[in-house]
């Protein structure tokens, strides 16, 4: 296997996303070239870059790591290369706590009820899973899990849709599901980003038994792993990384699933070693996603959510046929 | 005093009684192999031995501790085991899953050199060194068994337990690790514990022979003594006929009695 060495692909990923920042404060629908950053004191572009651009870059970088470690750390977990916070229903899950609170109107009243709502969410799908999976943990069991998670949460979504009395409410709900980084505010990455932190600081704690459960559950515990501290750690630490990530832009599937996928081969397969690589492959791969979008020619905006969904779901698709031998 | 002991064990599944009470002793410096028909408790036995079950009833001790009560790294680091069948779920290469087996030791730094000497001392007890660099889902049957029992022996452990280390072996790599496993037991004074089906290796390799029936002891004692043909006519239902030829102790599997 030619792995490189996880330094210098660290370093890597570091300089391309300086890069795509700066892109990231140049680009959109009014430019701000780099020529003009220096004489612009008073112009209104300023306006634009601190309270638009910064935290649309920062909210993008910080939920691509989020999505990006989660995946790779459930992935380690299942020993199972299909998992994600999406395919697993975990980010479903999230959205329904979060449109429940919409919905019951009790989040317009206080800032942090929605992102509460939604990490309560995932805490549930996650915990879910992992009481499947201490049964068995087959491929099969975990996509079958999150085949029922996935369908429980969207019909939950579509109730309460169904009956909501605003239809105001009703295209302001459907709008955020779809996942995006538009119109972010620097009180969203102050709500979002401390959360995001703390979560992926649960699972960078997790990766010395996640690289152990590459032997197995049996193989790990007599190594002296205790699986019942990992399987907290890991709940918590998802429950915050994927609740902060869905609260604050809705639902952006398969970054977690494809980044430990592209990190893999560089780098090895050993779990605990794929974590930060690919949060910070995921930054990448959000916002170079959310700086395209913003270039597309159509009128309004395509959502970022739908756009990586776009490019995912062809993805997943191969990478079940090549998995098929394992899945069978 | 330096022993690992099972005192009057006893698990339930359900109805079903896995473990009724069991006793023995282990001492190390010994091959012990335990046999049994399928269902017997041989497993469920040794996993109880390693600490990673508790019995319902009974107590598994390590010298004067209670194995459970270890602290978890503790007894890893006392303890190795090997699982039946044991998965190995990413493509890593050779070194990084031997590697693995300093998981015990891992401080907040990762590997140091002192686990950098114990993982290429398992490899090259093994004969593995070569494969090192292998990515271990290319590894044949024989050398990913050669690997899997150098990823437990990188802890260096006291006592090695292992869950029927030799099914899905050819002949050649059996004996191979037959006397890998005496070796670790005679030479450097591990307790060896492993489950077998082959009686022929288990009269060959074993300096004891501890046989289990309906989650019984039935006998436990010196190979040729404890595979006598009456214990196993109990055991198995079968009729076997052990004789001393000129190459040692040779047992025969001649047809299935009713009972």
């Amino acid at each position: 296997m030619t792995t490189m060495s996880p330094h210098r692909i660290i370093a890597v990923l570091l300089i391309l996303l300086v890069m795509l920042s700066a892109v990231s404060l140049i680009v959109g629908k009014v430019w701000v070239p780099w020529n003009a950053w220096f004489t612009l004191s008073d112009d209104p572009r300023w306006l634009i870059i601190l309270e638009l651009r910064v935290p649309r870059t920062i909210l993008g970088i910080a939920i691509g790591f989020a999505l990006g470690m989660t995946g790779a750390a459930l992935q380690g977990y299942t020993r199972n290369p299909l998992a994600d916070p999406g395919v697993l229903g975990v980010a479903a899950l999230a959205a329904l706590g979060a449109v429940l609170t919409l919905f019951l109107g009790v989040a317009t009243t206080t800032p942090w009820i929605l992102p509460m709502g939604a990490m309560l969410g995932a805490l549930g799908g996650v915990a879910t899973l992992l009481l499947l999976a201490g049964a068995t943990s087959s491929i099969l069991t975990f996509i079958l899990a999150g085949a029922i998670l996935n369908t429980v949460a969207s019909a939950g979504v579509a109730l309460a849709l169904s009956l909501s009395p605003n239809p105001w409410a009703l295209n302001e709900i459907v709008n955020w599901l779809m996942g995006s980084l538009v119109d972010r505010s620097n009180a969203d990455v102050a709500m979002t980003v401390p959360l995001i932190v703390v979560g992926c600081g649960f699972l960078m704690l997790t990766a010395r038994a996640l690289d152990a459960l590459t032997l197995g559950e049996d193989g790990a515990r007599s190594m002296g792993i205790n699986l019942s501290v990992t399987r907290i750690l890991l709940a918590v630490g998802v429950a915050l990384t994927t609740g902060a990530s869905v609260a604050a832009t809705g639902v952006i599937g398969f970054v977690g699933l494809v980044t430990p996928h592209v990190m893999r081969p560089l780098l090895g397969a050993r779990p605990g070693a794929l974590l930060i690589p690919s949060g910070l492959a995921g930054a990448v791969l959000v916002l170079a996603g959310d700086i395209i979008v913003r270039l597309m020619p159509s009128a309004v905006e395509i959502k970022l959510g739908v756009a990586m969904a776009v490019l995912g779901g062809p993805f997943f698709l191969g990478l079940l046929l090549t998995q098929r031998r394992r899945v069978a | 005093m330096n022993r690992l002991a099972a005192e009057n064990l006893h698990v339930r599944l359900g109805a079903k009684r896995v473990l009724d009470g069991v006793a023995a002793h282990f001492a190390p410096g010994q091959v012990t192999a335990i046999i049994g028909p399928n269902g017997a408790g041989k497993s469920t036995l040794l996993s109880c031995l390693a600490g990673l079950r508790a019995p319902d009833q009974g107590v598994v001790k390590l010298d004067d501790d209670t194995v459970l009560s270890l602290p978890a790294r503790q007894r890893a680091q006392r303890i190795g085991f090997l699982p039946q069948m044991p998965e190995i779920a990413w493509a890593v290469d050779v070194r990084t899953l031997v590697g693995l087996g300093r998981t015990p030791y891992i401080g907040a730094r990762g590997l140091s050199a002192g686990d950098d000497e114990a993982v290429a001392r398992a490899l090259s007890v093994t004969n593995t060194t070569e494969l090192s660099h292998r990515n271990v889902m290319t590894l044949s049957g024989g050398e990913r068994a050669r690997v899997l029992i150098a990823r437990a022996l990188a802890g260096e452990p006291q006592w090695l337990l292992a869950d029927e280390p030799l099914t899905g072996l050819d002949p050649g790599f059996q004996l191979d690790a037959a006397e890998l496993f005496r070796a670790l037991a005679h030479d450097d004074k591990r307790g060896i514990i492993i489950t077998l089906h082959d009686l022929h290796m288990a009269l060959r390799m074993a300096d004891r022979v501890i046989v289990l029936a309906a989650g019984q002891v039935l006998a436990d004692g010196e190979p040729i003594n404890a595979l006598a043909s009456n214990i196993l006519h109990q055991a198995y239902g079968v009729e076997t006929k052990l004789t001393v030829g000129a190459h040692g102790p040779v047992i025969e599997i001649l047809n299935r009695r009713i009972k």
